[in-house]
């Protein structure tokens, strides 16, 4: 099963790479990695999303609590959260066939964002599933280059529920 | 205000290893650390010790931390002697020693050039370190030092790496060293969970056949004294791992000897065997378990221990408290100290003493190390400091000599790097003067840091180096003749062997050398009356035993070999 984990991470040299290091010293999967700038000075956000069964996926985030330039793992899987992935896909395309990848592209809500006679260059964001399918339903087309973010996730707010308000107004 | 000094960073080196309380420090000199080796001809508050080779200074570092319980300090230089602590920082970090290694770099302008001597040793190291840095301006110097000792000595203790370019060395800046320091990604939880305890003493209270499984852990937090009353006032047998022995005493009649590959049956039978196993700074090792899925298949298991990663990592457990050893045993005593004995479960465990017990063929007329460990346990009495190599003679040693004191015996567990006893005796000599300090090796480990002999004769450190001679390299030997077809594919060392007692002479100890029974206790007693300088005895013993009893690698407890399959007229 996958699990996508976040990690927030003091910005310093080699914090990234001690994070790299311990998945495959350790022999744990990474099937995407995605870092950036939070809103704090000094401190990265990795989003790894990795897979294992329960107890292997614990252990992981027990090795990444370890390390010391950790500040704060969080595992989502399980929380209410919003998951996104952006890819850039170049595909090639014949006469007639622009027309079919045009609308598969608005379907997906994609933007063009390059094109020549031959290729056409699509921009896609959404959850990691939607850059999957639009993937699949491009390949007939022929996918020249692609290029994907890699996952990058955040815990949503929590929902309260005013039920008891309703019941009071009732 | 007091004005600040302004100071190089090589003098802010060593102020820092003064403000740390270092008075030894062992090393190598080279080009990289040369302005810091400037510094130390002047230094008179700390010793430093010039090992022969960079591995043999981890080594002696990480034997110091064991036996004084202090931080083990290093200080080598860039590129090969950067490489060459690699093993020992590896052996430290897996048996969780605290050790600072500061290693010299090239320039900063020239790394990442090949510059000469250039290594990119904190890319090398970052697996086999708690954490390591590079330190680029000399105004990080005083910090991350202490930074340093701090991470090493607390929580899941280990080693750090602390790379130090030369220029940086050379460096100037205002001094101050910090008093205390904040590294907010590292918090290790000491204190365990109350109601964790509380309900551990309950079920601990309710059990009928408990035992404690006692680690290394229980050594390194200073925890043998909580432990030991803890297993005595509620009548707990207690069984140790390899780094555990000497946290209980080893004559003690509730003491059951080692568990695992090695260990004896009894305390095997007693692991499958028991309804509650209480694991003590210990983490379930694949040498400990065997098959993971059939040790103690049906005991609820307690786990305490430092490291939140060492819970549920190998076999699963119901009752996890993390936190320090120390602290956890007596939060235990307080709930936990009136437990009668279980007089059917002591029974059982009798009977399986009765059973099996520890045994190799004797009268013999060959000489054997079985009988030589047992009469150095009756001439030490548990009051010497036992430093191991690695292989057939590690396991005598965990079986035969009786260890009374905590961090008494010294030996590489997890890595089982061949070559650590040698240098590892030269940081315990160097880390207490008031017991016999004993080297033991087979002739194949020997070979591997031979040359810290120098080392211990020029600094005439009063140690029993001890060679057991087989002639091979007994335990891969051993592995050949059981599960290998008989192949002894390059284990014979007897054609190459060098004349150990000449070697032994050559490098300024003195040197002796016995092959039958009845010459063991007049050489014990020379060699015990020699406390003034090293001395080395080459024991020439059976070529072809085998270490028994021994469960194979993934194998159950039940599948424990007692003996050989066809006598060769070896047990």
């Amino acid at each position: 099963m996958k699990h996508t984990i976040s990690i927030l991470v003091e910005n310093q040299f080699g914090a990234f790479d001690r994070v790299a290091t311990m998945f495959s010293a350790k022999g744990f999967n990474i099937h995407s990695i995605a870092i950036g700038e939070t809103e704090q000075r000094g401190v990265s956000r990795m989003t790894i999303v990795t897979s294992g069964d329960k107890q292997l996926v614990d252990q992981i985030v027990k090795q990444l609590n370890r390390l010391i330039d950790t500040l704060k793992v969080t595992e989502l899987t399980g929380q209410a959260r919003t998951e996104r992935e952006l890819a850039l896909i170049t595909v090639s395309f014949q006469k007639g066939s622009i027309e079919e990848i045009k609308n598969i592209n608005d379907i997906f809500r994609g933007k063009i964002v390059d094109i020549n006679n031959r290729s056409i260059m699509l921009e896609v964001t959404g959850p990691p599933d939607k850059i999957d399918a639009i993937i699949n339903v491009l390949m007939p087309f022929g996918i020249k280059e692609m290029a994907r973010s890699g996952t990058v996730a955040l815990k949503r707010g929590e929902q309260i529920r005013p039920e008891n308000e309703y019941v009071n107004k009732k | 205000m007091t004005k600040k000094k302004t100071l190089s960073g090589a003098d802010i080196f060593f102020e820092s290893l003064r403000e740390e309380g270092v008075d030894k420090i062992f090393g190598y000199p080279g080009g990289a650390t040369i302005k810091l080796y400037e510094k130390l001809y002047d230094v008179d508050f700390l010793e430093h010790i010039l090992t022969r080779h960079e591995q043999g200074a981890t080594h002696a570092a990480d034997g110091y931390a064991r036996v004084s319980g202090k931080v083990g300090v290093v200080l080598v230089t860039s590129g090969p002697g950067a490489t060459n602590t690699v093993t020992g920082i590896a052996n430290a970090y897996m048996d969780s020693i605290p050790m600072v290694v500061f290693t010299g770099q090239v320039p900063s302008p020239l790394i990442g050039n090949d510059a000469f001597q250039e290594a990119d040793i904190v890319g090398i190291t970052r697996p086999i370190t708690k954490h390591n840095f590079l330190v680029k301006d000399v105004k990080d110097m005083a910090s991350t030092i202490k930074k340093a000792f701090y991470i090493a000595s607390t929580g899941r203790p280990g080693p750090v790496l602390v790379d130090l370019p030369k220029d940086v060395i050379a460096a100037e800046c205002e001094y101050e060293y910090p008093k205390t320091i904040e590294i907010r990604g590292y918090k290790p939880t000491l204190k365990g969970h109350k109601n964790q305890i509380k309900k551990a003493a309950k079920i601990i209270r309710e059990a009928k056949r408990p035992l404690l499984y006692v680690g290394g852990g229980v050594v390194m937090s200073n925890a043998a004294k909580e432990l030991t009353e803890f297993a005595h006032k509620n009548n707990i047998p207690v069984t140790n791992t390899l780094l555990g022995l000497g946290s209980f005493p080893g004559t003690d009649p509730q003491f059951l000897g080692m568990l695992g590959m090695h260990g004896t049956y009894y305390a095997n039978q007693a692991v499958n065997n028991c309804d509650v196993l209480i694991a003590v700074g210990a983490r379930f090792d694949d040498r400990v378990t065997g098959k993971t899925d059939t040790f103690a298949k049906d005991a609820y298991k307690i786990h305490i221990d430092i490291d939140p990663t060492a819970i549920d990592k190998n076999v699963l457990v119901d009752l996890p408290i993390v936190g320090d050893a120390k602290i956890i045993m007596s939060g235990l005593l307080d709930e936990l100290s009136d437990k009668p004995r279980e007089d059917e479960w002591w029974n059982k465990i009798d009977e399986w003493r009765a059973e099996c017990p520890l045994e190799y063929k004797r009268p013999d007329n060959q000489l054997r190390t079985q009988f030589v460990f047992e009469k150095i346990s009756e001439k030490i009495n548990g009051e010497a400091i036992i430093v191991s190599d690695v292989g057939q003679h590690q396991m005598w040693i965990a079986q035969y000599i009786k260890f009374n004191n905590p961090r008494s015996h010294v030996s590489s567990g997890g890595l089982g790097t061949m070559g650590f006893s040698v240098p590892a005796a030269l940081g315990a000599a160097f880390a207490i003067k008031d017991r016999p300090i004993i080297s033991i090796s087979g002739d194949g480990g020997f070979q591997m840091n031979m040359q810290e002999l120098v080392t211990a004769a020029y600094h005439k450190l009063p140690i029993k180096f001890f060679i057991m001679n087989n002639s091979f390299l007994g335990m891969v030997r051993q592995w050949q003749e059981l599960f290998h077809a008989e192949k002894y594919s390059f284990t014979d060392l007897d054609d190459s062997n060098p004349v150990f007692t000449e070697i032994g002479t050559a490098l300024g100890v003195e040197s002796f050398s016995i092959s039958k029974q009845d010459e063991v206790d007049d050489i014990l007693n020379k060699v015990f009356a020699i406390n003034d300088r090293p001395v080395l005895v080459e024991f020439k013993v059976a070529k072809e035993d085998l270490v028994f009893p021994m469960v194979p690698a993934g194998s159950s407890i039940s599948d424990m070999i007692h003996k050989r399959k066809n006598p060769k007229g070896n047990k």
